[in-house]
């Protein structure tokens, strides 16, 4: 069962083992652990995050392509469910019908991007896809017809996840079962599965050529695999997951915005997440938008007891004052890449003694 | 032995119409400028927006520059080169605010004297920094091309906080010197002050790097080392010593780039180096990676068709760039002017 469902990629680890336990049991209870708005925000964050960095994993870790355009696929994802319950009555059909279009839309863009510019030198992929995708944060912001444009799109979902929906009457452990819980719920499951099949992937023939490329891309175009071909599916196939994780914030936040969605400090945070957490292997991924999503939201309050503390000293203030994590956490980015490029779930498997972390 | 050299005829050389077809990537720019003329169909908004196009392309390409030639030399895709630009702005914009008194006088010679220190300050701030960077950041990861992208985001990620640390979280108003204030009207033609200026420093840089690649040695040896780096260093020069140069000069293009655009919009933010970046990208692919002439032409034709479309299609303005991207790619796919690589 188990060596079905993680395809046969255990964490090699015992303590990665364990760290993951405690992040998906963490994940599975939150709404009864740690009750709240806030507490439960965070977690539909970091269960969205950990598909949509799995997914550039996916192409950063396992293909060796540094992307720019993953947010745009993000975007299309959520703006396919935001605009289809904005224009039709909230109903399932219309939740179906808009990730369906969202989904098609990405991978076509996807498809192009790759057979465009995955043929031309692999260095210009970066400059093309963060070119594109700055033009469509614009081209988001200007159709303001179309996407709401600055303000983005706010619209009701089905009934079933609004927060008027009681599943029982009552409460259940202390908790309201109502529509918030639901949808928390189906957000909590859509991600697993989108993880675990990602992990599929990976561990498929299919996943074997993609790291051979990453390894030496001459060595696969002559072993007879076609290199641009395997390439451009990997690029599709992420986008697709990351569509998929637009659509699922799409749902939980009842908003969609070029500034949620689009924006390049995304993009910059999805990067982070990704290297800080481990790349090329999906569980960096689980491990690294956990880290990264609790820093940001709670690393902020920590600096700001710091930042109170050292008062009345020079520069040390303004150096931990709150809006300065960023600061940190790329510093720690950039240490990363130097001395730890397999992240923290190389780390934690270097320590084990077990197998190595696939070069970065 | 027959001497065989003597035998060798002379290189005939090609019809018209092939020299006309390698001589097209310089038809570029003429072609483009007569295409918005006839979408525009009027002759003084016209020139007016061709001025404008051709000073922003000057100014873009002030700053690409840089980044084609450490590409080219050093194979290093330099993703910090935007926080140079951010910060060159922002130590120009305190040495300006700091001469308020110059900058506020209509005097043109103190007015240029004004502008000058800015960018000599922070020319050597980005100079400075650019040499920090290639020491400590760029260094340990020469020849692995994943790992210079990340380290060089990571470093402008980083950098874009510092700026947040020093000059505070709000973007920064950058007034024009008086003197550079304004425009001249002459017939219907609109020409602003400021963006002469841009052409005339643009220009010279162009010509000075061109001159500096073309006639000294120095130029030669980095012409070399973009053609076969290896090459250069079994002849025995010290190619690091080069890498940090082009590196620094490089930087410091990017800090007067950097003054020169905050200058033209009037505001600095943290983020303005990041969305340049941008600009610089598509020029630099539109040019060939590593080419000066190449970047030259790409930095004029962006200018050109970001203005045409501004005034003909507001709403596409930056997607046009990407269009005449995916069109020079599709045309020659590694650009106008590749510059060689072994």
């Amino acid at each position: 069962m188990l060596k079905a469902l993680l395809s046969e990629d255990y964490p090699r680890s015992r303590l990665l083992t364990a760290l993951l336990v405690v992040i998906v049991a963490g994940l599975a209870l939150a709404p009864f652990v740690f009750p709240g708005i806030r507490p439960l925000n965070t977690a539909a964050t970091i269960c969205v995050f950990i598909v949509l960095v799995a997914s550039y994993d996916l192409l950063l870790g396992y293909t060796g392509i540094v992307s720019f355009a993953h947010t745009l696929f993000y975007g299309i994802g959520a703006y396919g469910v935001a605009l289809a319950l904005d224009a039709w009555p909230a109903s399932w059909g219309a939740v179906a019908l808009g990730t369906a279009l969202g989904l098609a839309l990405a991978m076509a863009i996807a498809l192009l991007i790759g057979l465009f510019a995955l043929r031309v030198q692999a260095i210009f992929f970066a400059m093309v896809t963060l070119a594109v995708a700055s033009a469509c944060l614009i081209l988001a912001s200007q159709l303001s017809g179309l996407t709401g444009g600055e303000d983005g799109l706010t619209y009701r979902v089905p009934h079933l996840l609004s927060p008027a929906f009681r599943l029982v009457d009552g409460k259940v452990l202390g908790v309201r079962l109502d529509g918030r819980i639901v949808s928390y719920y189906l957000l909590f499951l859509a991600a697993g599965a989108l993880v675990l099949a990602m992990l599929r992937i990976v561990n498929s023939p299919f996943g074997r050529v993609l790291q051979a490329i990453r390894e030496n891309p001459f060595r696969a175009e002559a072993l007879g695999y076609r290199t641009a071909v395997y390439r451009t599916a990997a690029t599709v196939a992420a986008a697709a997951a990351a569509a998929l994780a637009g659509a699922l914030m799409a749902l939980w936040q009842k908003y969609t915005g070029p500034d949620t969605t689009l924006s390049l400090s995304i993009m910059i945070d999805i990067l982070l997440m990704v290297v800080i957490g481990g790349m090329g292997t999906i569980y960096g991924a689980v491990v690294g938008a956990t880290v990264f999503v609790l820093a940001k939201n709670y690393l902020q309050l920590l600096m700001a007891a710091a930042a109170g503390a050292t008062a009345g000293l020079p520069l040390l203030p303004q150096l931990v004052s709150p809006d300065r994590w960023l600061l940190w956490l790329g510093i720690l980015f950039v240490l990363s890449v130097y001395f730890f490029p397999s992240g923290i779930v190389g780390r934690l498997r270097g320590r084990g003694g077990e197998g190595g972390a696939p070069r970065g | 032995m027959t001497d065989r050299t003597a035998e060798t005829p002379a290189v005939p050389s090609p019809p018209l119409k092939e020299r006309l077809l390698a001589r097209l990537p310089y038809w570029t720019v003429p072609l483009l400028a007569l295409a918005g003329l006839a979408a525009i169909a009027d002759l003084s908004t016209w020139t007016t927006l061709t001025l404008a196009g051709l000073a922003m392309g000057m100014l873009i390409f002030i700053m690409a520059s840089g980044l084609t030639l450490v590409f080219g030399l050093m194979d290093v895709l330099n993703f910090g080169h935007g926080a140079f630009i951010s910060i060159g702005a922002f130590v120009g914009a305190s040495v300006l605010l700091a001469l308020g008194g110059w900058t506020a006088s209509s005097s043109l010679a103190l007015n240029l004297a004004a502008v000058c220190l800015a960018i000599a300050a922070a020319m050597a701030a980005t100079g400075l920094l650019g040499w920090f960077f290639e020491r400590v950041i760029v260094k340990p990861v020469y020849g692995a091309h994943l790992k210079q992208i990340l380290v060089t985001m990571g470093g402008l990620i980083v950098a874009e906080q510092l700026i947040h640390l020093i000059w505070g979280p709000n973007q920064i108003p950058l007034p024009r010197p008086e003197a550079l204030k304004g425009s001249w009207v002459i017939g219907e033609v609109v020409v602003e002050r400021y963006r002469l200026l841009a052409v005339a420093v643009g220009a010279a840089i162009f010509l000075g790097l061109r001159w500096a690649l073309v006639r000294t040695k120095l130029g030669l040896l980095i012409r070399a080392g973009v053609e076969n780096g290896e090459m250069v260093e079994a002849l025995g020069y010290r190619i690091q010593r080069l890498f940090v140069l082009v590196f620094v000069a490089g930087s410091a293009l990017a800090g007067l780039g950097g003054v020169m655009w905050g200058l033209y919009d009037e505001i600095i933010t943290a983020q303005m180096g990041l969305n340049i970046l941008i600009l610089v990208f598509i020029v630099v692919i539109i040019g060939g990676l590593g080419s000066v002439e190449g970047c030259f032409l790409g930095a004029l034709l962006v200018g050109l068709m970001a203005n045409y479309t501004g005034f003909l299609a507001p709403k596409v303005a930056l997607g046009s760039n990407i269009l005449l991207m995916v069109a020079i790619l599709m045309w020659r796919p590694r650009g106008l002017l590749p510059a060689g690589k072994g």
